[in-house]
């Protein structure tokens, strides 16, 4: 059964790095740990369900609907708290209490608005077909989650390697202060990776939707953890370390679900995680940040 | 000694409600100490789990004495605390708030899935023992204790690590062991609060201490203000009776919560209780009623 646990890895493992993705963008760029990219993932998937059962819309467009509103409310976020706290000079961590509360703003609306219980996907309305290689089963559904991730990382992944664009925000990161000062519109650009992040962050709630076909008000905060621990793992900041990060805590995760325990399987990620902080600080792909003296 | 009818009926009634205010005002305490030697630490909920637990099992199991239950309860998350204190504190900024946020984690999913803590089902029928006097007792050693550590010279080292680490190294400040006896002392008071807890609520389990509570702890500081004792004391108070006022909002009624810690962060950055502005307002209120000459 091991072919089949490492699809199952593979499936879950592109969708965290996808998720955390947009989680260390914001980070590397708005340099903001964004508590409610949690939140945006599970907006994202309760998103496309409304547009699925209420709008009877294709499950295309559903996403890319998810997307836009997710992205809309992450550049709203950004507008209306980050900034006013970027003018304000505010300590680093306060942007990140602010998250908080917006997580909790938007869980309990989602909550209030929907219930708790778990929602599903109207029947026929999920890619049903399902291949057999071997003696593993592989979903359709399956291949279009790990392609759809893999595809849209590698877009950012050229984008921020190949394009003026990308190379405006890699400067950004560097600093602010200078790439302002050699004319790159850095507010402009702050908005725009809050709008790009939390749609990525929607698209991966879309994703795990359809996976597990259950969506429910709490599913962003374990994910919001495991966020954390992919961009630690990986480094903070670090896309790259995003992709492998992400796909490691997948597999950690599938197979010591399979082979520990099923509840261990979280605590050993966060285990891991909580060790890689102690050994290599700056993850185990990132680079030493220097300290100000 | 009869109580009047009126207040004996408010007791009954509300007892349990008062008890908690108490306790949740030395939660917030207990982080406001982390805080003033300029460390986020998000683990208090874990520590006050840890005492809880430890309080709990001593007394349904063993049938310690209570005050020897408070002292272990206080202790346990102490010991905890040094242990992981020496690696974690090398850690800072953000970094410190994420490894504090996983070792929360894996202390939440072992209790979850040990057999002595009852797992997700959590310990139930622990017998009442705390009572009104305990709480002010312990309440008021805590503040007594903080406000005389603010004026020695130990509050004096933690303010200056606050404001500037390095420098503080350099005027000849042991930072690390400062650092660890900020972090030790406010699990120490974290785990007394989980104790009290224990044994007025009849139950715990390991959803009171996730990630959720550790961020109301932090929230009560930051809506109180950190600059005093007042504040977190106050913070407390407020997100106490806050859902209790609320009541007819129902789903929607942690929102507030959520939206409080926005506000709060974006227009009042120093907390309610900020003894400058109180104290101008009061000024300004007894110029204007003609106040005492």
């Amino acid at each position: 059964m091991l072919e089949q646990q490492l699809l199952n890895a593979l499936t879950l493992g592109s969708v965290y790095a996808l998720f955390a993705l947009g989680f260390t963008l914001v980070f590397g760029v708005l340099a903001v740990i964004n508590l409610s990219h949690g939140a945006l993932f599970m907006v994202g998937s309760y998103a496309a369900l409304a547009m699925v059962t209420q709008l009877q819309a294709p499950l295309w467009l559903a996403m890319l609907g998810a997307m836009l509103v997710c992205g809309t409310l992450g550049l709203l976020i950004d507008l209306l708290i980050l900034k006013p706290l970027r003018l304000r000079n505010a300590p680093h961590l306060i942007p990140m209490i602010a998250t908080i509360g917006v997580s909790i703003m938007l869980t309990t609306t989602a909550q209030g608005l929907f219930g708790a219980e778990a929602m599903r996907f109207p029947e026929g309305t999920l890619p049903a077909g399902e291949f057999i290689v071997g003696d593993v089963h592989v979903r359709a559904l399956e291949i279009a989650i790990v392609l759809i991730s893999f595809v849209l990382m590698a877009v950012m992944f050229t984008i921020l390697k190949r394009t003026q664009l990308g190379r405006a925000l890699r400067a950004i990161s560097e600093s602010p202060k200078a790439a302002w000062l050699l004319g790159i519109p850095v507010e402009r650009l702050f908005h725009a990776t809050s709008f790009v992040a939390a749609s990525l962050g929607g698209v991966a709630g879309v994703l795990i939707a359809l996976d597990f076909n259950a969506i429910t008000p709490g599913m962003g905060q374990p994910m919001l953890h495991k966020g954390i621990a992919v961009i630690i793992l990986g480094g903070m900041g670090d896309i790259r370390g995003a992709l492998i990060g992400g796909l490691f805590l997948g597999f950690a995760e599938v197979i010591s679900k399979a082979y520990l325990s099923s509840q261990m399987g979280d605590a050993v990620a966060f285990g891991l995680l909580f060790l890689i902080l102690l050994v290599r600080p700056a993850g185990l792909f990132g680079r030493q940040l220097e300290r100000k003296a | 000694m009869a109580l009047p009818v009126w207040l004996s009926d408010f007791w009954s009634i509300y007892s349990t409600l008062v008890f908690t205010v108490g306790v949740h005002a030395m939660l917030a305490l207990s982080i406001w100490l982390t805080l003033s030697c300029g460390l986020l630490s998000l683990a208090n909920a874990a520590f006050m789990g840890i005492g809880a637990y430890t309080a709990a099992l001593l007394t349904v199991q063993l049938g310690w004495s209570f005050p020897a239950v408070l002292l272990a309860g206080g202790l346990a998350p102490a010991l905890v605390a040094l242990l992981i204190g020496v690696p974690v504190l090398r850690l800072s900024g953000v970094y410190l708030a994420m490894a504090t946020l996983a070792f929360g984690e894996v202390v939440r999913i072992t209790v979850l899935n040990l057999e002595i803590t009852g797992g997700p089902e959590g310990l139930n029928g622990i017998p009442l023992a705390t009572e009104g006097w305990h709480i002010v007792v312990l309440l008021g050693a805590t503040v007594y204790g903080l406000h005389r550590l603010r004026r020695s010279k130990v509050g004096r080292a933690f303010e200056a690590i606050k404001e500037d680490e390095v420098a503080a190294r350099l005027m000849g400040i042991n930072v690390d062991r400062y650092k660890l006896l900020a972090f030790v002392l406010g699990s120490l008071i974290a785990g007394v609060a989980g104790a009290l807890n224990a044994h007025f609520t009849f139950f715990i389990s390991p959803r009171e201490y996730g990630f959720e509570n550790a961020v109301d702890i932090l929230t009560m500081a930051v809506l109180g203000g950190t600059s005093g004792l007042v504040g977190p004391m106050l913070g407390g108070t407020i997100l106490t009776l806050l859902p209790e006022l609320l009541r007819f909002l129902q789903d929607f009624r942690a929102l507030v919560n959520g939206a409080v810690l926005v506000l709060v962060v974006l227009f009042l950055p120093k907390g309610i209780w900020e003894p400058r502005r109180v104290h101008a307002w009061w000024q300004r209120t007894t110029r204007r009623t003609g106040g005492v000459k």
